[in-house]
């Protein structure tokens, strides 16, 4: 495979993000390694062709939002918003991710080696999200479809208003949020869950350790008791 | 926005470098907080019987050497005055209540930023570089400092508006968020007789926890009634005679990013301030939890 590399310390990233936006068909199969991220923001985001990218360190916010079809890896710990809105493809964090991490996305793997901040899986839209280590506060909050894998554990208000994505989690919960309830693993389910976890390197932990949880499905719709309040 | 940055040296040989290590994390914020910058820096104590007393002067060619001489000779006081630019430091035993009374009646419009033993506090107007340089904080040497660039959002962009605050001797935050309950606090801590200097809602937060240390509690006590009392988002860092300490809201909607070092511990807003201290490689650096008190001792 082709590599190039790039220095972020003396490339401007804007030069970098718009060779990665180029010619499809020339960036295929070709391997991108950026050094010195140190944390800037925007680190390629909108990738949209068979490109595998590695950033040698910690990155800033948004690094590799939009994602599609690229694989990206993140040597360091990625800022807030990392592979939001991604819709296709392979992003992978081997430090800990901030906030937000992997918001709407809605198609692709996302996965964190570390911990991940509060909000990670908002409003999923379909892609899959494995966590090695624990997440913060009311993750998965409206997410309405996709896979989010949790190895240890996670903070407040877990899945609250939650649609049709699937959660599983080995560790501990802190407090489910409202309108999202334990679920028995079904072996349609299971098969999910073990599949994700040797994706994600984690081939070794056992499925049968997690819990499920999902939407009780009891916001759905509108409630008659409630018509008094119009 | 607005962006934080601590810096602790545990390293006795680098406390000499210790403002070479931060220009870079402080310029580093300059996106996050471009209108303004702060610095309180900790340096050597003065003698036990004396005080310093950070002043600043809204005028370029201010008489710092007039003020001094008027100084010791309203007051029969020996005094030290250290003039920097628009800055300058008075040294004298006198009590700050006795200070503060003549500062009031002679020089009305100068602001006491702060009075302490080891701290001496820096804020103005510009771009973090251009505050920086104004004021040499290159040049600095201390134990640890606190600082803070401004993007400013609910008030004025003046050098009184800009952080850090301080709430008692030898103590100063900065604050990188809003309150939207500033004012209803404002007005609370008024009837208890607390102090204000502006209506910027991070000295809300300052003298709230001003108020509470002076009702007794420790820091940690104060900072819990804090959780109960701050509506709004922030990350605080504070600075003491021997510590920094961080929290961050329950929502963690501002950020905050550690670096743990064998030499140094070092704060920021974001990883970018951090990316250049020496050895970082080799730091510890991980996320501080929401709701969650971090404290770090020299």
């Amino acid at each position: 495979m082709e590599t190039l590399k790039f220095d972020l310390d003396v490339k401007p990233l804007r030069e970098i993000n718009q060779l990665l936006h180029g010619d499809a068909a020339g960036l295929n199969g070709k391997a991108i390694v950026i050094e010195n991220p140190n944390g800037a923001h925007n680190i390629a985001v909108g990738l949209k062709s068979e490109v595998d990218v590695t950033i040698k360190g910690h990155a800033g916010y948004y690094a590799a939002g939009m994602n599609q079809i690229a694989k990206v890896t993140i040597e360091g710990s990625a800022g807030s918003g990392v592979a939001e809105n991604m819709m296709s493809g392979h992003v992978h964090v081997k430090g800990f991710a901030s906030n937000a991490a992997g918001a709407t996305a809605n198609g692709g793997l996302l996965v964190i080696d570390g911990d991940a901040g509060l909000r990670c899986a908002i409003a999923l839209k379909g892609a899959d999200v494995v966590v090695g280590g624990s997440v913060g506060s009311f993750s998965a909050f409206m997410a309405q479809a996709g896979n989010f894998v949790i190895l240890g554990d996670a903070g407040e208000g877990l899945g609250d208003s939650i649609y049709e994505a699937k959660i599983f989690v080995r560790g501990k919960v802190k407090s489910l949020g409202a309108d999202c309830e334990e679920k028995t693993t079904s072996a349609e389910d299971r098969k999910i869950l073990a599949d994700l976890l040797v994706k994600s390197g984690h081939a070794d932990v056992n499925p049968d350790s997690f819990q499920q949880y999902g939407s009780a499905r009891t916001l759905y719709h509108f409630h008659v008791d409630n018509a008094g309040a119009y | 926005m607005c962006g934080i940055v601590g810096l602790l040296v545990k390293n006795q040989k680098m406390r000499d470098s210790i403002g070479e290590l931060m220009l870079p994390m402080l310029i580093g914020m300059t996106e996050r907080g471009p209108d303004s910058a702060g610095l309180a820096m900790f340096g050597a104590p003065v003698a036990a019987d004396s005080r310093k007393f950070s002043l600043y002067s809204g005028v370029a060619d201010f008489n710092w050497t007039k003020l001094g001489h008027d100084f010791e000779q309203h007051l029969s006081v020996k005094a030290k005055i250290e003039p920097k630019a628009n800055h300058a430091v008075l040294t004298t035993t006198l009590e700050p209540a006795t200070v503060k009374v003549w500062l009031k009646e002679h020089y009305p419009l100068l602001h006491l930023l702060s009075v302490g033993q080891l701290m001496d506090i820096y804020k103005d107007v510009g771009t973090p570089a251009q505050v920086a340089d104004r004021y040499d904080f290159k040049n600095f040497k201390g134990t640890h400092l606190v600082g803070h660039t401004r993007m400013a959002t609910e008030s004025a962009v003046t050098p009184a508006h800009a952080h850090p605050f301080t709430a008692g001797e030898d103590w100063c935050l900065v604050h990188n968020g809003s309150l939207s309950n500033a004012n209803s606090l404002r007005r609370k801590l008024q009837k208890e007789g607390i102090e204000f200097e502006t209506d910027n809602d991070t000295e809300a937060a300052c003298r709230f926890l001003q108020w509470r240390m002076r009702e007794g509690d420790d820091l940690e006590t104060a900072l819990n009634h804090g959780f109960e009392e701050l509506d709004g988002f922030y990350t605080l860092l504070m600075g003491t005679r021997n510590q920094l300490a961080l929290v961050r809201d329950p929502f963690g909607c501002k950020p905050a990013i550690i670096a743990e070092h064998d030499d140094y511990v070092a704060i920021a807003s974001e990883f970018r301030s951090l990316a250049h201290l020496p050895d970082i490689k080799n730091a510890k650096v991980f996320e501080p939890s929401p709701k969650e008190m971090y404290v770090w001792k020299l």
